[in-house]
């Protein structure tokens, strides 16, 4: 499968978006990773913007940024939204008022604890009736989306925006699955070269290639402690400007490799 | 699109464990509803729950030991599944068959019973935790994959109510663009109280069962089920039930409520149509979506009355098997295919008496008669919409 990528959307510790950050992931300039600060989106209303949890926020902003660097249409736009670990803060809160005697789980929080809120709060700030879907794969959920959204534009030869994004879990669930920064990242990916088109990517399937890691020990940290940031290899390749093949693990022993060139 | 069959199919739900036990439930109109004594509910409603859950996950997957798993496994272990995917792997090889299942809440169940078993002090959880294996949403694919013995791509789609029929548009799309050779597709979502007292907050749980396009109707009843399919391309496996056609769209209106109109649930069946080839008086009867809340089947009635007015026979089981929420795809989907294969349609038995507001041509009493193609409507929070269409061998 052969795509090519119109926008680009970052957002990590140290990596405010994708102008500040591709320098850095192109090894041309320092990595110093810094706190997020995540901001409520400006396309939703602000009764809806008040609901947003983190990681809506989160999705939205790098949504946001790929498809404005695009100039296309937000709303033409079908959309692969996809996370390991979801809306955790929502999700703990939800647990410990199930484990209280009262149990009143707000409706707000309810709605806000699917999978699928970030995609939804996404078609409704951009007005998109066109399909949305939200993925899970545990570590390899960026990979999973990546090829779910370069399967859909090709079959519907249609651009797709993808958006990757997880966020630590609070103490309790942190234990158990350490999640250790926010990461979120998205791709436009078109079927057709467009004048605004920045790589080229090429996608097939294998279960030989190695994996790809960062060299640099503190990118690297942030690709293994994020499920969403598993996407870095594939970002320093857009950020780099040479041609470069990147290997993403998937489950069960396969492999997504992709051919990056500009 | 390119042409698909389920040469293999199985299921568990409030209607039993198999086809034999599901046909004869909707054929005589049994319902699967009761009132709810889950856990330590306590809420006035009705729900769907499936018996015989108690056996753990043993073995080498012991650790995936959870109420959703189990409900998942036992859908697997029915009609001769497990088998079916045994042959296709020595067909194909292991890593050419994908597994694209779908869930909305995994095994948050076992989640929700730890937490009361939280450190007082610290806050820690007890130590035999299996996040991975049983929490995470991805849990129930990595866990049917192990099961099948399969090595293809496989992730889990979370789109809250329309999840297992979306997982059809995956696996057609990985199938045609020869990613993998066939699939596995489906899931489970079992009962917890994160649904239950959410859907109770946000009032939409009936006290009794739930009455689908009834006057009177108040509210979903929650249910729990799993399903999975062998999707292959129509030439492997001849006289099987065709795949026709997907559709999919997004509301772009509100987290927990329909557009009014129903125009993404129009949008999803006009692309399913399309994909298919068909025009809506090919479609000899709609498996609605219909949880028989106020708004939801207003909505989806709006859609059906739109595009194919009152010609075409509809109506909901919901009223039989409870809403299983993420398993409704897969769940009604395989209904739609077991109505094919038998032909018949449905009774929806819970239906007293027809809301007169709504247009379409709901059927309360079901109907032996031979079906051609066969819709089936899931819908779901975050305005997410799916139909799937289903066609007789020819």
């Amino acid at each position: 499968m052969k795509l090519f990528v119109d926008g680009i959307g970052l957002c990590g510790p140290g990596l405010a978006d994708w102008v500040q950050g591709a320098p850095i992931l192109a090894g041309s300039a320092m990595y110093h990773p810094a706190p997020v600060t995540l901001v409520p989106s400006e396309l939703l209303p602000p009764a809806e913007r008040r609901r947003m949890t983190e990681t809506v926020k989160l999705a939205l902003a790098v949504g946001s940024e790929a498809v404005a660097r695009s100039e296309r249409q937000a709303e033409a736009l079908p959309s692969v939204f996809t996370s390991s670990g979801g809306d955790g803060a929502t999700i703990t809160d939800i647990l410990e008022i199930l484990a209280s005697e009262e149990r009143g789980v707000s409706p707000t929080r309810f709605h806000n604890s699917v999978h699928n809120a970030p995609s939804g709060y996404w078609s409704i700030a951009t007005h998109s009736r066109e399909s949305s879907t939200s993925l899970c794969a545990h570590d390899f959920s960026f990979a999973a989306g990546l090829l779910e959204a370069a399967s859909l534009a090709t079959s519907e030869t249609k651009p797709v925006l993808l958006v990757a994004y997880d966020l630590p879990y609070p103490a309790a669930l942190h234990a158990a699955r350490p999640i250790q920064s926010i990461f979120g990242t998205a791709l436009l990916l078109s079927p057709a070269r467009e004048s605004r088109s920045l790589a080229t990517l090429t996608l097939s399937l294998d279960r030989e290639a190695a994996e790809t890691t960062m060299p640099d020990p503190a990118l690297e940290a942030l690709r293994i402690g994020n499920p969403a940031a598993r996407a870095l290899p594939v970002l320093a390749a857009l950020a780099g400007g040479a041609p470069r093949r990147v290997t993403l693990a998937l489950m069960a022993g396969n492999r997504l490799t992709l051919e990056v060139a500009p | 699109m390119t042409s698909f069959v389920l040469s293999h199919f199985a299921l568990a739900s409030p209607l039993g464990a198999g086809r034999a036990e599901t046909v004869a439930a909707l054929h005589d109109g049994r319902g699967g509803l009761s009132p709810c004594a889950f856990e330590t509910v306590r809420i006035p409603t009705h729900i769907g729950e499936v018996d015989g859950l108690d056996r753990p996950v043993a073995g080498g997957l012991a650790d995936y030991d959870c109420r959703n798993n189990r409900l998942a496994l036992m859908a697997l272990e029915q009609d001769g599944f497990i088998d079916a995917v045994a042959g296709a792997r020595k067909r194909y090889g292991a890593h050419r068959i994908g597994l694209f299942a779908g869930t909305s809440t995994a095994g948050i169940l076992e989640t929700e019973l730890l937490f009361r078993r939280r450190d007082p002090v610290t806050g820690a959880l007890p130590a035999d935790f299996h996040y991975a294996q049983t929490h995470n949403t991805y849990s129930v694919a990595d866990f049917a994959q192990r099961v099948l013995g399969l090595a293809g791509p496989a992730f889990v789609v979370s789109a809250a109510c329309a999840s297992t029929a979306k997982a059809f548009g995956n696996a057609a799309r990985m199938i045609a663009l020869g990613l993998c050779d066939a699939a596995v597709v489906g899931g489970a979502d079992s009962l917890c109280l994160t649904t239950l007292y959410g859907f109770h907050s946000l009032q939409l749980t009936a006290e009794g069962p739930c009455r689908p396009f009834d006057a009177s109707r108040s509210g979903i009843s929650i249910g729990e089920a799993a399903g999975f399919a062998l999707l292959e391309r129509a030439e492997r496996a001849p006289g099987a039930i065709s795949l026709l056609g997907i559709g999919e769209s997004s509301d772009a209106h509100h987290m927990s409520s329909p557009h009014p109109e129903g125009l993404g649930a129009r949008m999803a069946m006009e692309r399913a149509l399309a994909a298919a080839g068909l025009a809506p008086e090919d479609i000899d009867y709609i498996n609605l979506h219909g949880t028989a809340t106020r708004v939801g089947d207003a909505a989806e009635d709006q859609a059906i009355w739109g595009l194919f007015g009152d010609r075409t026979p509809c109506n909901s089981t919901k009223g039989q098997t409870g809403h299983t929420l993420g398993a409704s795809g897969i769940l009604e989907t395989i209904i739609a295919a077991l109505c094919l294969d038998e032909g018949f349609i449905p009774s929806s038995p819970t239906t007293e008496r027809l809301d007169p507001t709504l247009r379409c041509r709901y059927l309360i009493q079901g109907t032996d008669r031979p079906l051609r193609r066969v819709m089936s409507n899931s819908f779901g929070f975050g305005g997410s919409n799916c139909s799937v269409i289903l066609g007789a061998a020819p």
